[in-house]
């Protein structure tokens, strides 16, 4: 066990950012409300699954809507509070730990606040090990753990409970449902036992994001450097961008960038394929990372995950890609959010393989 | 009386120097200045007019009179001059999370703070109420701060769909508290409620300030001798009328490095380079696009808070004609140390005993200043080395600006420039502009008036052409509105940004117009220098930064 407190919630925002493959929303609002729900609340316990009774019902969650509304429409606080009444009244048993659904970006900050607010511990686990665009590329549906019922809620005292079909059914409903509240809302989905997470979830990410934020804030130089030996990662381009290019298709960003080289790696470029997050880096017509892996770009002086819709010619960054989770690189994993999914007609292979 | 818009006096307050220039109604330069920067930043400006009038000038014949100031950033810096605020938003029972000004450095919270609220109140992206406005909670909250504020900073959720619960708010402050200053976020930033209310905060805080600066600009104008229109420079690189400038202080933060591009633009007469600005101790690299700075993406900060202003892109290393050069082992450093605007005495070529930059650039034959014979021969090495690092670092950083493989001109300006040689691998040209060192100031004297728009627009009826197009008028005409010449505003930038993750099609249009400054329009600083307090007229309901 240990704590996050106020001066936690930064290197944690940082290393959720990285985690984010470009995706999942700016962390600097949950990095506020993190620090005045710790302010007001206290501290937050974070838990090892080892830690916690096996028969113990987890409350997973996040925001879900358009990061832009987000930044106009900041969350009210208390949602979680009716959320979990709702969790309890439906499963007749107390929830005892919070969980990230989503670690990659602002969501792997909600839990925080909704944890200091409740006086409940967090998990030290996730169900992405990263950031996907939609409600069921999650660990827990690999794992066959039903996404119902979920429980949404917004800042006037809205809450909808859903019992979807299946998984693809629960993104639908809820997507539809955010709209009507103001294109945000705070969600539960997908609830679990201690003892189903163990193998349903991805464990460490909230100690791993930690630990990334701390080493690009302690690195002397080169934090981009720093992190890869932490992470393992590739360093794929150190360069500036160049280009550009993005759209919107039913919902969904979409676009590539494309870095060219600068120093050691002058004459080679980089072209990145965008849906939300980082999907695709191809180097010099040569494809070295592929989603479920993670691909991020970094500030190249601070160290920093660059957003996907932060993204701007002239930039200059370092790209690095790391191993995912392993249990995306099941069969069954490959199948919710492998590169076929996002409408790549082509195999996953491992970064570690792909760029040796 | 003269004749119209005969002269321009441009003024620009640096960290070290304060410049002035005046330029003809056909953009000739007629005269520049320098002089040392003041603490008040007062007493420089009026020393820099009086050196510039005093070199021939016809001081009847100056109409208009440009400046760019620091004293906005240095009241925010120094934590002075500062009202006390009392920040109300409406977008309750959202935004609880976090409370207005959380984060905020302690000091400043206090220097500033008269209270905060969050009521109920609001709207969504798509233009309906989050809820009703609650006008009981902000009546209580106003008579709560009626002692203590001397001005309210009022932002609501997503003002810049609608603005209407900000009109409805400023009118009771009217009505609760009379004649006190009132920001609304409308009028001031962008989306991004944090950093817009942090901005309209800010800009509440300098508003008893924004007076003092004028008038010490009309003081040091009229004694002079000059009557003129007066207009303050802005982060942009746009100018603002002295009426706009009174209610919107904040604006003028950061001027500087923008005037310094435009002026670069002005003396080469080149709309698309690289500018490189060598001072004493620091060298800025910048990218001049359409004749205007290309814009940084990254969001700014000022004295500790995060705004959403938009600065310059700029590359700052630590090179100068200042710049002390030492050994470290075999390698030659050159900076970061520097001995600023000391080099004049402490400079080797001017009998100091310090190695500098310019000392090299001299050994080397670059430059021809001071006295080569005190070079020691010794030191040759030295200088060679120091100089092929310095070209190195300075080679960095015009790669590093560059948004193309293709070769860029370079215009190089400042005191500091002669360090800068005359081939530049990445360069396809080398500019020396004459009148380098007074680039700010001419730059503050040329700048353009713009008006900008910056909403979100829900694609119903009409659909996304007839969406741009409004945003296009809407910003020419705030950019006429500002004082520039209607048949010669332009477009000079437009951005779409589609919301993801939403069903219903929604786009954030940003459109930004500029022109020159309609120099026929009659003067109106000098009679009416406080205008403060009568002047809530405000345009249509979204966001403006122009």
């Amino acid at each position: 066990m240990f704590r996050i407190d106020e001066h936690t919630v930064l290197p944690l925002a940082r290393g959720c950012s990285i985690l984010g493959a470009g995706g999942g929303g700016d962390t600097e609002i949950g990095v506020l409300a993190s620090r005045q729900a710790i302010e007001g609340f206290g501290p937050v316990e974070v838990r090892p699954l080892e830690e916690l009774p096996p028969q113990g019902l987890i409350m997973p969650g996040g925001s879900i809507g358009a990061p832009i509304v987000g930044l106009e429409k900041i969350e009210r606080g208390d949602e979680c509070v009716a959320i979990r009444e709702w969790v309890e009244q439906l499963r007749g048993e107390p929830v005892i730990a919070v969980m990230a659904s989503e670690i990659g970006g602002s969501n792997g900050l909600v839990p925080i606040a909704w944890a200091a607010r409740m006086g409940l511990p967090v998990v030290d686990a996730d169900g992405m090990g990263r950031a996907f665009p939609e409600v069921q590329q999650i660990t827990m549906e690999i794992a066959g753990i039903s996404a119902s019922p979920a429980v949404m809620a917004d800042e006037r005292g809205n809450v909808i409970v859903f019992h979807a079909a299946d998984g693809p059914w629960m993104e639908r409903l809820e997507r539809a449902a955010t709209i009507e509240f103001g294109g945000t809302a705070m969600a539960s989905d997908y609830l679990l036992t201690v003892e189903q997470a163990m193998t349903a979830t991805v464990p460490g990410t909230v100690s791993l994001a930690i630990e990334i934020g701390r080493t690009i804030g302690e690195a002397e130089d080169d934090p981009v450097g720093a992190v890869s030996r932490s992470i393992d990662a590739a360093r794929l381009i150190d360069g500036k961008i160049v280009d550009v290019d993005r759209r919107i298709e039913s919902g969904f960003n979409r676009g590539s960038c494309t870095i060219e080289g600068l120093g050691a790696h002058a004459g080679s470029e980089l072209r990145i394929d965008i849906q939300n997050e980082n999907l695709i880096a191809v180097l010099d017509d040569r494809i070295v990372a592929t989603v479920p892996d993670i691909i991020t770009v970094c500030d190249a002086e601070t160290g920093e995950a660059i957003h996907t819709e932060r993204l701007r010619y002239g930039q200059r960054v370092s790209v690095i890609a790391f191993p995912c989770a392993s249990i995306w690189r099941t069969p069954e994993g490959l199948a919710i959010a492998g590169p076929r999914v996002f409408g790549y007609e082509i195999e996953y292979t491992p970064v570690e393989r792909l760029h040796a | 009386m003269p004749e119209r818009a005969e002269l321009r006096l441009g003024v620009d307050v640096g960290g070290t120097h304060t410049d002035a220039a005046i330029l003809d109604r056909s953009d000739r330069l007629v005269a520049s200045a320098k002089v040392s920067t003041s603490a008040d930043v007062t007493g420089g400006v009026a020393d820099a007019i009086a050196a510039v009038t005093a070199r021939g000038v016809d001081t009847a014949r100056v109409t208009h009179a440009m400046l760019g100031t620091t004293h906005a950033t240095n009241a925010v810096l120094e934590r002075r001059n500062l009202r006390r605020v009392a920040v109300m938003r409406l977008g309750g029972p959202a935004t609880h999370a976090v409370r207005p000004l959380f984060g905020w450095p302690g000091d400043l919270t206090d220097a500033v703070s008269a209270g905060e609220i969050i009521v109920d109140g609001g709207v969504e992206f798509d233009a309906r109420e989050i809820r009703p406005l609650d006008t009981d909670a902000i009546a209580r909250f106003l008579a709560s701060v009626a002692d203590t504020a001397d001005a309210v900073a009022i932002t609501s959720v997503f003002a810049p769909v609608s603005a209407e619960h900000e009109a409805v708010a400023r009118d009771l402050v009217a009505t609760e508290l009379g004649d006190v200053h009132v920001s609304l976020s409308n009028e001031l930033g962008s989306i991004g409620l944090l950093e817009r209310e942090n901005a309209t905060t800010l800009n509440a805080a300098l508003s008893g300030l924004a007076g003092d600066a004028a008038g010490a600009f009309r003081d040091a104008l009229v004694a002079s001798g000059i009557e003129a229109v007066m207009s303050f420079a802005q982060n942009d690189g746009t100018l603002m009328r002295l009426e706009r400038a009174m209610r919107f202080p904040v604006l003028t933060i950061g001027s500087g490095p923008a005037n310094s591009l435009r002026g670069a633009s002005y003396l080469t007469g080149i709309t698309d380079a690289l500018v490189v600005d060598v001072g004493g101790t620091s060298a800025d690299v910048g990218a001049l696009v359409n004749g205007f700075p290309r814009e940084s993406s990254a969001a700014v900060e000022i004295g500790g808070i995060r705004t959403n202003f938009r600065m310059p892109d700029l590359v700052t290393i630590a090179l100068g004609g200042g710049s002390v050069l030492s050994r470290d082992g075999s390698e030659v450093r050159v900076g970061p140390a520097s001995v600023g605007f000391r080099l004049s005495s402490e400079g080797l070529i001017f009998g100091g005993h310090t190695p500098t930059l310019t000392d090299a650039a001299v050994a080397i034959g670059r430059a021809r200043l001071g006295d080569a014979e005190r070079l020691p021969a010794g030191d040759s090495d030295l200088f060679r080395e120091a100089m092929l690092r310095s070209d190195d670092m300075l080679e960095g950083a015009i790669n590093r600006m560059k948004t193309s493989r293709e070769d860029r001109p370079v215009v190089v300006v400042g005191g500091g420039s002669i360090v800068v040689p005359d081939r530049i691998r990445g360069a396809s040209q080398v500019y020396r502009p004459e009148h380098a060192d007074v680039a700010n100031a001419i730059g503050a004297a040329i700048a353009e008036v713009s008006g900008s728009v910056d909403r979100v627009v829900n694609l119903g009826a009409g659909g996304r052409e007839a969406a741009l197009r409004e945003a296009r008028e809407d910003a020419h005409e705030r950019a006429v509105l500002a004082g520039a010449a209607a048949d010669r505003v332009r477009i000079v930038e437009l951005e779409e940004i589609p919301l993801a993750y939403l069903s219903r099609p929604a786009v954030r249009i940003r459109a930004k117009a500029a022109g020159p400054l309609d120099l026929d329009a009659g003067p109106t600083g000098i009679e009416h220098p406080r205008v403060e307090a009568a002047d809530h007229a405000r345009t249509a309901g979204d966001a403006t930064a122009g």
